[in-house]
């Protein structure tokens, strides 16, 4: 799982975090997670350190039946310590399998 | 938080079809998730109050106590959460902000 050996002695970065947390809430089919923080440079929210605004594609068979606010409440309980610890703006990308392959 | 603020909101989205907390005003937003929504409703032509969070601390806070969710913008239509700014766009680029707009009977006039 963890496919960046370089930063094992590094403390994990949010990224990091927002991701070994969704995969043991929803155990996804896939996911990818991006730090946008360097694009908001200067924006409401931004901070010098960083690690503020990310974009999150999860495809997830949880997410079957479910409604998009819904989908997005269970994302954002998962990560409510990282709410609290400064993350300022999540975008959220949330799709069943099936959603997933009628995107490609 | 104090019921101020939540029977404010209850007020304000009750009183007006659609709603957006935002940061910054629909011709002033200061935030680029504010400003796609308002782009998309400019775009559909649909009336709506912009309510500017980042003019009263508490209001910022309890929005996302009322509607249980962590982030701004907020849409608001006939009083219920539809969604922040990515849903608005999904909902959107798939043709079902306008049914839902509809479905409430608010008026939209696309631009031609």
């Amino acid at each position: 799982m963890q496919d960046r050996p370089t930063e094992t002695t590094q403390p994990a970065s949010r990224a990091a975090r927002i991701e070994a947390c969704l995969r043991r809430a929803f155990a996804p089919e896939a996911i990818a997670v991006e730090d946008d923080s360097a694009r908001h440079f200067g924006h409401a929210g931004y901070r010098p350190e960083g690690e503020t605004h990310y974009n999150v594609r999860l495809v997830a068979a949880a997410f079957r039946g479910q409604s998009r606010v819904a989908r997005s409440r269970a994302v954002h309980a998962a990560l409510v310590e990282e709410f609290a610890g400064g993350m300022h703006a999540l975008s959220l990308r949330l799709l069943t399998p099936e959603e997933a392959a009628a995107e490609r | 938080m104090s019921n101020v603020v939540f029977e404010r909101i209850q007020q304000e989205v009750t009183e007006n079809p659609v709603v957006l907390y935002m940061k910054g005003t629909p011709m002033f937003p200061q935030c680029g998730f504010s400003a796609r929504v308002v782009q998309i409703l400019m775009h559909m032509g649909v009336k709506f109050k912009g309510v500017n969070v980042l003019e009263d601390p508490s209001l910022r806070e309890g929005i996302k106590q009322y509607s249980n969710w962590p982030t701004i913008p907020q849409l608001y239509v006939g009083g219920e959460f539809v969604g922040g700014c990515d849903i608005v766009s999904e909902m959107f680029q798939a043709g079902e902000l306008q049914q839902h707009l509809a479905d409430k009977g608010i008026a939209t006039q696309p631009a031609a």
